[in-house]
């Protein structure tokens, strides 16, 4: 083999090392943690622990689907919010088109946590929302939006709203103006103009961009801890707790497998339904 | 009821007092149970992937064995909690000057779980953690800790402080009987909190919190040991002789609480912000933080011992067994019990002491100190019931349930099934 021939396989060895070392052996470890059973006193044996699963899906089937079902919420309303916004700006944006993504971004500038946390004032009971529309006699007075499902899904959407109009954005930038034209040329209306050419160019930006809400918010933990009340507990919660708190190590690593597996399944599905080409459009 | 009633002058207003003239006052509203969720998620991802499988339960080390042939090194690395102890570290000082024992202090304890995840791996290789004696409090953490034999078994005779001035209680817990290998170091009550801005009455009663008139505007605590005992003081159960049917029944009574919808959410320690918004109007606390909230920023939060009776939390000293420094560590656990210097230790943190005469000290302290604002804090303090609970107060005062390590598991999940709905 000629060097020519060695150099690619060289160059790509740091990344496959860097994988195998923090992505496959870690994934391993979990694989294998979940099939042991013990205690963090008796240490953990590997028995191959099947049941492990059984258990795992039979107590928290009910904060799992939870967790898919806000996840698909705040999806939903951040394509909802997120399409207009990366439309506007790619086509009205004009000169000032990187101020406005950057004013998107700008919230990135302060921690996750921080931002959260901050919604409690805002939605307090008697916080500057609601207790300015109380105070107009425009809702009861016992009317609450923290601590509620709600309260999860628009803090879900808040935090994850960026992730879905970058891609959404980038795929509109790059798209000729000229097709929309054309369009017009064919007697299209504004409406068909937008839904047959301006639609379908950009459904491999939304398809990205709900590939980057819908996985993190389905996992998230930190809104329904913060923002949450009782019956809105996600998985990612339990995780946390059966780690950290609980240390049931084998029942957490097999919440995340299955956590991990339904997501997996969810979203080949949805880019078999959309077709695969346009998944490998966004990396085109 | 009557020994319930408030001090004169609330404990809250002395600590900001002294504290102020002893220091800058701490950050508000980082109190030593506070932990932002940020650091906390940093901690527990490190504790994550330090986090071995290995659980191997080694003899605890015997009293004699282990104590033979240990010496005095001068050198000692003591992990407490945040704003556990003045700014000054007084009482570091005054051991420093008695014994010529230099102190490394850290504030490095946040959180038990995250922090039990920091030093078992290096425990169960046998290394040094870095620390020659740690506060935790009294939780599945410290059982754990014992159960697997990675405490220094206390030799008392080196404990003499200890022995002459210890309350009794504090000698006799359920979950180190005999100072086997801890000593508390500060104590505090998990009770209930209003705000009587929003609540129109006094509230004395624990089935307060299941009155439907509070729809929505009660918060509660996600931890399992604390909210099992409210369950069971609720139903009328000695939490100390509960048995499993106990608990159930207990965790019966806070399922029916939440699907009430009297409930607003399990908190962990961010309680206090919603309770001064009018978000909640009356919570599960701890005595500490509502003292705090009300020096640093001037609310009149109201803090009860409920009729059915509250929770006494201790957070003691111990030694891990693969300390550099027994010797030393132990002579500091005896220094602390000596009353003037438990007493200026209490004058801080405004916490319960384990040192019942610290009370008589301070008094004495505040009449030496004749007028001023330090001694009218100080005389407030000695007199208050929440400081210093007298034996009608520590009556209703119980224990978290004492658990075998092979029931927490179960007794964990029996009551996360109710705060993690």
């Amino acid at each position: 083999m000629s060097n020519r021939k060695i150099t690619p396989y060289v160059l790509v060895l740091p990344a496959w090392a860097w994988l195998a070392l923090f992505f496959v052996v870690p994934i391993g470890g979990m694989l294998s943690m979940s099939l042991t059973t013990g205690s963090v006193v008796t240490g953990f044996q590997q028995t191959f622990e099947v049941g492990n699963y059984a258990t795992a899906v039979g107590t928290y089937w009910e904060q799992i689907l939870r967790s898919l079902f806000y996840g698909a919420c705040a999806t939903l309303v951040c394509i909802v919010l997120g399409y207009p916004m990366a439309y506007w700006i790619a086509f009205r944006g004009g000169a000032h088109k990187s101020t406005y993504l950057l004013l998107i971004l700008l919230p990135f500038f302060v921690s996750f946590v921080l931002r959260t946390i901050s919604w409690r004032f805002f939605l307090s009971d008697n916080g500057v929302v609601l207790g300015t529309l109380k105070d107009l006699g425009l809702l009861s007075e016992g009317f609450a939006v923290l601590n509620s499902a709600l309260a999860v899904i628009l803090g879900l959407a808040y935090n994850f709203l960026p992730f879905m109009v970058l891609p959404i954005y980038a795929v509109l930038e790059r798209m000729d103006p000229h097709l929309v034209e054309a369009a017009h040329d064919l007697y299209a209306d504004r409406f068909q103009a937008f839904a047959r050419v301006v639609l379908p160019v950009s459904l491999p930006g939304v398809f990205a961009g709900v590939l980057m809400t819908f996985i993190p918010t389905s996992a998230d933990y930190v809104n329904a801890s913060v923002l949450g009340g009782t019956h809105n507990t996600m998985i990612g919660n339990v995780i946390q707790t059966q780690y950290l708190v609980n240390n049931n190590y084998p029942i957490a690593a097999s919440i995340t497998f299955v956590l991990m597996g339904l997501l997996l399944v969810g979203i080949f599905s949805y880019a078999r339904a959309l077709g695969t080409e346009r998944v490998m459009e966004v990396h085109a | 009821m009557n020994n319930r009633q408030r001090p004169p002058l609330d404990p809250a207003l002395l600590r900001g007092l002294t504290r102020a003239r002893r220091g800058p006052l701490p950050i508000p509203g980082i109190t030593r149970r506070h932990t932002l969720q940020a650091g906390g998620a940093a901690a527990a991802a490190l504790a994550l992937s330090a986090c071995g499988v290995d659980g191997q339960q080694r003899e605890p080390a015997a009293s004699e064995d282990f104590w033979a042939g240990k010496e005095r090194t001068g050198n000692l690395r003591w992990a407490n909690w945040p704003l556990y102890m003045d700014p000054e570290r007084t009482q570091i000082q005054q051991f420093t000057e008695s014994t010529g024992i230099k102190v490394d202090y850290k504030e490095d304890v946040h959180e038990a779980a995250s922090f039990f995840g920091q030093i078992q791996p290096k425990l169960a290789n046998g290394d040094d953690i870095g620390y020659d004696l740690m506060v935790l409090t009294n939780g599945f953490e410290l059982a754990k800790l014992i159960e697997l034999g990675y405490l220094a078994r206390l030799d008392h005779t080196r404990l003499p402080a200890f022995a002459e001035y210890a309350g009794e209680i504090y000698k006799n817990t359920s979950y180190d009987p005999g100072n086997k290998h801890t000593v508390p170091y500060a104590s505090g009550i998990t009770g209930i909190a209003y705000n009587p801005e929003f609540v129109d009455r006094e509230i004395t009663s624990l089935q307060d919190l299941w009155d439907p008139a509070f729809e929505g505007k009660v918060g509660m605590f996600a931890d399992p040991q604390e909210i099992a005992v409210f369950g069971l003081l609720a139903n009328g159960v000695d939490p100390a002789d509960s048995t499993r049917e106990d608990w159930e029944a207990a965790a019966d009574k806070l399922r029916e609480q939440r699907d009430s919808g009297v409930v607003r959410a399990y908190y962990e320690q961010d309680y206090i912000q919603p309770l001064t918004t009018g978000d909640l109007w009356m919570t599960m606390a701890w005595s500490g933080d509502i003292y705090q909230q009300n020096a640093e920023a001037g609310t009149d939060l109201k803090f009860v011992i409920p009729d059915e009776g509250a929770t006494l939390w201790t957070d003691s000293l111990m030694i891990p067994y693969t300390t550099k420094a027994p010797v030393d560590a132990i002579e500091l656990m005896n220094f602390l019990y000596e009353p003037e210097i438990a007493t200026g230790l209490t004058e801080y943190i405004g916490y319960i002491s384990p040192v019942p005469h610290a009370q008589e000290v301070m008094a004495e302290w505040a009449a030496a100190e004749g007028e001023g604002e330090r001694a009218e804090a100080l005389r407030a303090m000695s007199e208050s019931s929440l400081v210093f609970p007298d034996e009608s107060d520590y009556q209703k005062l119980h224990n978290y349930v004492a658990l075998e390590p092979d029931q927490q598991g179960e007794f964990s999940s029996l009551f996360q099934a109710v705060t993690q709905s």
